[in-house]
């Protein structure tokens, strides 16, 4: 026994260590991912950002390098630091606690001590940044913008965010991606793939070289240069000439879907979001909930069509069968379709309409006929609503458009289930939805998407995916922006509509804005709006809204023009849309009244109006009373002193 | 001399050498700085383990060509030059991380206390191998204590209290050669009460031990057997007023860092936050050291291919910490076999001392198996995380002259001593 005792004891010991040498190194998986390892370091080589041009080559972004002061804390000697303050422009207290969060965060890594200096500041303190131990300048590339327009297409690129980080893996704390426009659209595009090198490092974080000679590196993949469809001097004149305006202006290329100009406004200059300046003027843009300089109108801006949209109804009808360029409807200065419902016009009374005097006088009472006659057709004003909405979906409306730009809405045309939910099924008619026949109604679109119909329509029956991308530097563009997108009217119905819009430019609502040599054919349109002022629904003026195209014969151009509360469709709409028009096919204006017009306009006393406090006027002087805030009781507590 | 290789333990020699080839080839991994230099530069710690190696094989044969009768007849004054070299350190010693335990001469430092071992484990053997030794005689018990005390207690005050504690391994040796198991008993009861009283508390124990204590006496009873309630209150209160001293010195004799390292241990600390704060500052070595072992998987890194190793990671990679270079380099495969070659020396050398006919030569072997097995399994369990930091090295492995010289010293007069069984005095 005695001898045994040792012996066992040493087997049990060996055995036990077995088990827990099984367990660390064969069980227990916290340890075993060798990038895991926290004696190796990924160091990240970051390639060059894409440059961005515009369709005629002009350089819009490029990069600028920048310059930031790191720090290591623990390598500071002490300083004169009133001298270095000064060369970075920065007080003692901003100095003692940009210290302290860098030590904080770590005594032997390098931190961002003033981020982004000027290329002057730079200047002057490469000079005597030896004098400093533990500090030292790091080169950093940002976005030079040698525009300063186009910011909503542009967008601006910042550090990511927690959620970025935790949504894509690519992303290491502090790296820079797109946020907005093509920034974000072409992210990767633009980015290229940075390169790694995974660098050995002892406890304290000293390198001693490279991880197994290099066999996990990677060299980095240099970002894209890419082309936009975009023409930089029509998108400046555009915003030029929506100064004093909100709204939107969308341009297209009805032969291949190109966004030629995605103007809102008011916008801002990209070059406002670089750099250390980027943060507070970022909020600034932000808290201004107001003019909403961030929110891009010709994407987001959703509101009823208007007359535009009586084009649409027009094909609809031709489409049916329901009527033909003779038919004719006589309008009594509006349309009674019921006892207490009448849907007023300007014509005048007993005038008699056909398809074209319809779409160049914008007669109400005509297409509320057409919608009646399309719903009508159908043996239930379900059916019938089955197939308007089918064919007005066939033009790009009521859905995301699919360009390339990461914000938008989805607009809406109503359908059967829409008005089955608001009167219950089978309770409804045609004449619960007349409104859709002016799209006053329940249709509701964006700038682009009023451009995509008018590109439509200027094909005469198809249109391309709207686009943003012309040309990605060795590839190619998604392969969705070269596919027609076919109507389901038939080509020989656009030409009576056409014929309409041409007739709007050469007697009907446009007929004081025409530009001189070129063919045009547009649509004017004029949308009530509201707005809430102390929870009370109150009327503002109209917007102004223009469709256009020309030329006619060979349209090169599709545009639609929205400004908000413009009083009615040619007053301002129309003038920019004729102006954009004549600025791109000739590249000159010839029309300088107009320009001058809208150059020197402002709507600003417009969109004062329902922030004044006092009552107004709207539209042809229509008196708007201010409404007075609900009382609301407020209880005194009791233990309050009564007031003498 | 042909006869005499052959009445060598060979299997003993092959299994120290195959450690002490593995043992250089990771402190030549844990110290390599990534430029290629001879491997007999002796600036780095691998070029002089290398020569620290060379010495031994010097000392492998002084040892062996000494006449086997030297040692049993020298080993008085060999323990008295022992204690005298510890005493020593008193006046001349060397400071080195804070403890008094080296001589400076020239360039080479010199350790007495690893060499201290071998002549401790001498008298003793010399001792009990007396015919007029008796290890039941209390007074002879006493003196064999006194005889593995002295070197003990010049070493802790150095202070090395890890050393020190190898002394402990002779107990194997004193039960082995007929120390009443009561002792053994007691021996265990102790580390079970020390333990269970840093986890449960004083009061705990004493309700514990009282509820033992009344099963024991109603079983007892139930059985017919006679049991003295007297020596049951004895045992009862003996137990408290220890349980009450452990809480006593660990609380204040006990410095912080030792309180700390039991803490980690016995994980005193319940919320699993600050657990995790504590293994990675307190328990820094030990938390790098089962991360380096745990990275290195079933098969290992390779050689040279440890990051954490390179890193420096791991705090006395090259000495106490060595064990953790064969972890994450040579994985399970490697760090098993370690053990396993452990062991097959460590039986293999009990089995070798029980053969021998002499008391001394038994006695002596005992010894060094046991002396061998205590810094085995305190080194690798605190390595691996299963014991306590305490610091000694890894015999034949961790990087050391007078460690390495030691050891050999040790190992190689029992070689001496079995080969010389056959032609007794």
């Amino acid at each position: 026994m005695r001898k045994l005792l040792l012996s066992s004891i040493i087997v049990i010991v060996a055995i036990v260590y077995i088990g827990r040498l099984s367990y660390l190194q064969l069980l227990d998986n916290t340890n075993k991912n060798p990038l895991d390892d926290t004696a190796i370091k990924a160091v990240y080589d970051y390639p060059e950002r894409g440059y961005i041009y515009d369709r005629n080559g002009e350089l819009l972004v490029a990069n600028q390098p920048s310059y930031d002061v790191m720090v290591i804390p623990r390598d500071v000697k002490p300083l004169d630091t009133v001298e270095f303050c000064t060369l970075l422009n920065i007080s003692k207290e901003d100095f003692s606690r940009k210290f302290e969060k860098a030590y904080t965060y770590s005594p032997r890594l390098p931190s961002v001590f003033v981020p982004q200096l000027s290329k002057k500041e730079y200047a002057i303190l490469q000079e005597k940044m030896r004098k400093y131990e533990g500090f030292y300048i790091q080169k950093r590339s940002l976005r030079h913008y040698m525009t300063s327009v186009g910011a909503n297409i542009l967008g601006y690129i910042s550090e990511v965010n927690d959620w970025d980080l935790k949504e894509y893996s690519y992303y290491q704390s502090g790296e820079l991606i797109g946020r907005q426009g093509v920034e974000k659209q072409y992210e990767e595009v633009l980015r290229g793939r940075k390169g790694v090198k995974f660098i050995q490092k002892d406890r304290f974080n000293r390198v001693i070289g490279p991880y197994k000679e290099g066999i996990y590196d990677t060299l980095p993949v240099p970002g894209k240069d890419i082309e936009l469809t975009i023409d930089n001097k029509l998108q400046a004149y555009g915003e030029k000439l929506m100064i004093h305006k909100r709204g939107g202006i969308v341009a297209l290329d009805p032969k291949t879907g190109q966004i030629l100009a995605l103007i809102t406004a008011p916008n801002y200059d990209p070059d406002l979001l670089v750099g250390r300046k980027r943060s507070k003027n970022y909020t600034e843009l932000y808290y201004d909930s107001i003019a909403k300089p961030l929110y891009d109108r010709a994407l987001n801006a959703t509101y009823p069509p208007g007359s535009p949209f009586k084009t649409v109804n027009a094909l609809i009808g031709l489409q049916e069968g329901v009527i033909d360029e003779q038919t004719t409807f006589t309008c009594y200065h509006g349309y009674r379709y019921g006892r207490n419902s009448f849907m007023g016009c300007h014509c005048p009374y007993g005038s008699v309409n056909n398809l074209d005097r319809g779409i160049y006088m914008s007669c109400n009472a005509y297409f509320a006929n057409t919608y009646r006659r399309i719903i009508e057709k159908y043996p239930s004003a379900a059916e019938g609503m089955d197939a308007w909405q089918k064919h007005v979906e066939s033009f790009g409306l009521g859905n995301y458009l699919g360009y390339d730009l990461p914000t938008g809405q989805s607009g809406k045309v109503p359908d059967e289930d829409y008005y089955n939910l608001v009167y219950g099924p089978k309770r409804w008619f045609a004449t619960n939805t007349l409104s859709n026949a002016i799209g006053q109604g329940e249709v509701l679109t964006t700038p682009i998407q009023l451009a995509n119909l008018t590109a439509t329509i200027a094909n005469r029956g198809y249109y391309f995916t709207p686009h943003i991308i012309k040309k990605i530097e060795n590839d190619t563009i998604a392969h969705k922006f070269v596919e027609k997108h076919q109507t389901t009217v038939d080509p020989q119905y656009f030409e009576p509509v056409v014929e309409g819009m041409r007739d709007v430019y050469e007697k009907g609502t446009a007929q004081w804005i025409k530009i001189p040599d070129i063919s045009m054919a547009g649509k004017t349109g004029t949308a009530e709006n509201f707005t809430k002022i102390n929870d009370k629904r109150v009327q503002l003026t109209d917007h102004s809204i223009f469709v256009a195209f020309a030329p006619v014969e060979d349209p090169k151009i599709a545009i639609a023009v929205f400004v908000e509360n413009g009083y009615w469709g040619s007053r301002w709409a129309g003038r920019i849309a004729g102006l954009m028009i004549e600025k791109y096919i000739k590249g000159e204006i010839t029309r300088t009244d107009m320009e001058e017009y809208v150059l020197n306009g402002s709507l600003e006393e417009e969109y004062a109006k329902p922030l004044s406090g006092k009552s107004f006027t709207i539209n042809d002087g229509k008196f708007i009373k201010w409404p007075v805030k609900d009382t609301v009781n407020i209880k005194v507590p009791n233990n309050d002193k009564p007031i003498p | 001399m042909s006869n005499f290789l052959k009445k060598i333990d060979w299997l003993s020699i092959l299994i120290y050498f195959f450690l002490v080839f593995i043992g250089w080839l990771n402190i030549y991994s844990a110290s390599y700085s990534g430029e290629t230099s001879s491997i007999f530069n002796t600036d780095a710690f691998y070029g002089k383990q290398l020569f620290f190696i060379g010495a031994s094989l010097v000392l492998i044969i002084l040892v062996l060509s000494v006449e086997a009768k030297f040692y049993e007849r020298f080993s008085g004054v060999i323990y008295l030059i022992s204690l005298l070299s510890l005493a020593g350190l008193f006046l001349f010693g060397k400071n080195v991380n804070g403890a008094t335990s080296w001589y400076a001469m020239g360039g080479m430092t010199l350790q007495p206390s690893e060499f201290a071992k071998a002549a401790t484990a001498l008298a003793l053997a010399k001792f009990l191998c007396d015919i007029q030794t008796d290890i039941h005689n209390i007074k002879d018990l006493f003196r064999a204590f006194v005889i593995i005390s002295i070197p003990a207690l010049l070493i802790i005050p150095q202070p090395d209290p890890g050393s020190a504690l190898v002394y402990a391994a002779f107990f194997f040796v004193l039960y082995r050669e007929g120390l009443p198991a009561s002792y053994l008993l007691i021996g265990v009861f102790a580390v079970i009460l020390f333990v269970s009283t840093l986890i449960y508390g004083t009061i705990w124990v004493f309700i514990g031990a009282a509820i033992l204590l009344a099963i024991t006496y109603f079983i007892s009873k139930k059985r017919k057997k006679k049991v003295s309630v007297f020596k049951l209150i004895l045992i009862l209160i003996t137990t408290c007023l220890f349980s009450y001293s452990v809480d006593f010195i660990y609380n204040n004799v006990f410095e912080q860092r030792h309180r700390d390292r039991f803490g980690l241990w016995l994980r005193l600390e319940k919320d699993p936050v600050k657990l995790e704060q504590i293994r990675k500052t307190i328990g820094y070595n030990t938390y790098q050291s089962e991360s380096a072992i745990g990275s290195g998987g079933f098969i290992g890194k390779g050689f040279l291919e440890g990051t954490r190793t390179k890193g420096n990671f791991v705090p006395e990679q090259h000495t106490d910490y060595i064990f953790s270079t064969v972890g994450e380099e040579w994985g399970f495969i490697g760090s098993a076999l370690v053990v396993v070659l452990f062991t097959l020396l460590i039986l293999r050398l009990i089995i070798v001392a029980e053969r021998q006919k002499s008391a001394f030569s038994r006695i002596y072997g005992y010894s060094v198996a046991s002396i061998i097995f205590f810094h085995f399994a305190i080194n690798i369990g605190m390595v691996i995380g299963l014991l306590p930091t305490v610091g000694i090295p890894l015999p034949f492995f961790s990087y050391g002259g007078s460690g390495l010289l030691g050891f050999t010293l040790l190992l190689f007069i029992f070689i001496k001593l079995d080969a010389n069984r056959i032609n007794e005095w």
